[in-house]
């Protein structure tokens, strides 16, 4: 196994019933890079990404993460390790505000225990003022400042995407999944988007990106992963993959070749 | 600027001292004028508040629906029935030669155990169940309760342990540094009676709960809760161990009750099953809903106003009856149900967020 790969997993299977939604996935993520997973509805990404962060448990698969081997059984554990996502239908906490939902992402990296919370312990309130400080911070990195003291759920859907964003990166992740994050954006929101990945990669964390734009998929992205039916169809550079005769099949159908 | 800040700091400390000093007066005001039963009425009140900001921790914070809490306060409660009271001695010969003089463990010692026995029987409670949601998880709480109360109702055969329908009588008075909250304390220029005593305690106790309540709330442990209560996996996915946490709610609201069960049963002096039905939890669990869930001023406003107010129903309905009709048309009972049932029906259909609902909220 090469060592400039933060994220590295091969084999991986997973079976809902007689329907085989991944047979044999693989995928590797180099540090510091941003790698898109693509394909057609239903060819199973949104499936991988809750196959590598424990939500569903895989079939089989071989699974490396930063040096280590892991298999993905809870999503916490998961998200500790330093792998944090995104959902492609938001779930944001929608009765709190946009401060504290971030707040809940520091969650994680902070330890004040029960007995610390309810004396207001010395360590417990410099946690909590460096938990506002940092999320903040993070607000701030990704423009919702104003919005602070919002109810999530007020946000406009441009924003919403904005904040999990923002929420995720409070778990302090080496990588960021993102599922579909351009969803539902205008062109303005777009343009907007493709800035903060950029920038987050710039800060130097890696992302692994779910995306139907295409234009911004072969934009931003280092390299791709195409998927269909549960299978890797084509990987390697976005110029590479874009005149690859199987993504082509796969996207505008079989006439096009 | 500085000193706008420095004057609210100062009213605010102001309003402070006057209410705590408005809540000193309340039992002499109350008992001056309605009489003794009525400072039962509120001491009664401020055991509902801790209950139902125990409750609010687990429905309110964390979203987890319980019909069964009012078995942990039963925890608390025959815990310090029996070993407080002649029950036990009378009933085991081995019991009564351990203590010559009778079992008299003391209210705070008692209360410490019933912590620890109400948040293990809270996790207990909360292990089967962390899959389960809302009306699931609500009939699984419902069925735990009702073990507990059957069981009260049920162990005094073979071995007579709860001496079952019949309860648990003789129970040791609250005592505090040597002074017992049965007599009235003397302290040379005025006396203060019992019943004032047992208020000031409870109140002591509702306090220090709605700070604790109010500290886990403001914590990263109360936002856990929430993110658990608005979206499972996106708390998980924010590295929440959302089992340990819906455990955690589970026992500290389990642990209120316990305290507040030691407390009750000390304050009566006795304890049946009779106390411990599925209409209490639901009364506390309307507490809860009807003040404003999860917000924590809403919830003891709920606690007193459904711990006052059928009170004040059953002293007016007949009354006024006879003013309006000259006689008793319906029986104070049956119109005291009805208008408590009306007033739940019409709050829920006006305020459908509670009474008072954390500003901000639809």
């Amino acid at each position: 196994m090469s060592d400039h790969l933060l994220l590295d997993v091969a084999n991986v299977s997973k079976r809902f019933g007689g329907v085989q939604a991944l047979d044999s996935v693989g995928l590797q993520v180099p540090y510091g890079s941003i790698v898109g997973l693509i394909g057609p509805n239903g060819a199973g990404k949104t499936t991988f990404f809750n196959v590598i962060t424990g939500l569903y448990p895989a079939d089989s698969g071989i699974f490396l993460f930063d040096g280590t081997s892991y298999f993905p059984e809870s999503v916490s554990e998961v998200t500790k390790s330093g792998l944090a996502r995104t959902f492609q239908n938001i779930r944001l906490f929608g009765e709190m505000t946009v401060l504290e939902n971030v707040m809940v992402g520091c969650h994680c990296r902070s330890k004040t225990g029960v007995l610390g919370a309810i004396f207001r312990l010395p360590a417990s309130k410099r946690e909590e003022q460096s938990i506002r400080e940092k999320s903040l911070e993070l607000l701030a990195y990704v423009g919702l400042t104003e919005f602070a003291n919002m109810q999530a759920r007020n946000l406009s859907y441009g924003h919403q995407r904005r904040l999990e964003i923002a929420r995720a990166l409070a778990t302090e992740p080496k990588l960021l999944a993102l599922d579909e994050p351009a969803a539902g954006m205008n062109a303005t929101e777009k343009l907007e988007l493709r800035e903060l990945l950029l920038r987050i990669r710039a800060d130097g964390k890696t992302i692994l990106l779910i995306e139907h734009d295409v234009s911004l998929v072969m934009g931003i992205c280092d390299g791709l992963t195409v998927l269909d039916y549960g299978k890797v169809i084509a990987s390697g550079k976005p110029a590479d993959v874009r005149v690859h005769p199987e993504v082509i099949r796969a996207y505008l159908g079989q006439g096009a070749v | 600027m500085l000193k706008v800040i420095a004057f609210n700091r100062l009213s605010q400390t102001a309003y402070l001292c006057l209410g705590l000093l408005a809540l000193i007066l309340l039992p002499w005001l109350v008992g001056f004028t309605g009489g003794n039963y009525w400072v039962r009425v509120l001491d009664f009140a401020l055991l509902y508040i801790v209950l139902a900001l125990g409750l609010n921790v687990v429905v309110g914070f964390a979203g987890l629906l319980d019909l069964g809490y009012i078995a942990f306060y039963a925890l608390g409660a025959y815990s310090f029935a029996l070993l407080a009271s002649p029950h036990l001695p009378q009933q085991f010969e081995s019991v009564a030669a351990v203590f010559p003089e009778g079992m008299h463990f003391s209210p705070w010692m008692v209360a410490v155990f019933s912590i620890i026995l109400a948040a293990l029987f809270g996790i207990i409670l909360g292990l089967p169940t962390l899959q389960l949601r809302g009306d699931y998880l609500a009939i699984v709480t419902l069925g735990f309760g009702e073990i507990i109360r059957i069981f009260m109702n049920n162990l005094d055969r073979p071995l007579n342990l709860t001496n079952g329908p019949k309860g648990i009588t003789a129970i040791d008075p609250i005592q505090f540094l040597g002074i017992s909250f049965a007599k009235p304390l003397d302290l040379g220029f005025v006396q203060i009676p019992g019943l004032y005593l047992v208020f000031y305690l409870f109140l002591l106790l509702a306090i220090a709960v709605a700070i604790i309540c109010t500290h886990l709330q403001n914590s990263r442990i109360g936002r856990a809760w929430v993110a658990i209560r608005e979206d499972e996996i996106a708390a998980k996915a924010m590295g929440i161990n959302t089992r340990n946490m819906k455990l955690l709610a589970f026992a500290i609201g389990a642990s209120f009750a316990g305290v507040a069960g030691v407390l009750f049963s000390a304050f009566q002096g006795f304890v049946s099953p009779e106390s411990f039905t599925l209409w209490e939890s639901i009364v506390i669990l309307a507490m809860v809903v009807l003040g404003g869930i999860g917000h924590i001023p809403g919830v003891i406003l709920g606690a007193v106003v459904l711990a006052v107010f059928p009170e004040v129903l059953r002293a007016i309905v007949q009354p006024l009856q006879n003013v309006i009709f000259g006689h008793v048309l319906i029986d104070a009972e049956v119109i005291r149900q009805l208008i408590y049932g009306l007033a739940l029906i019409l709050i829920m259909l006006y305020r459908p967020g509670g009474i008072w609902q954390k500003s901000g909220t639809k």
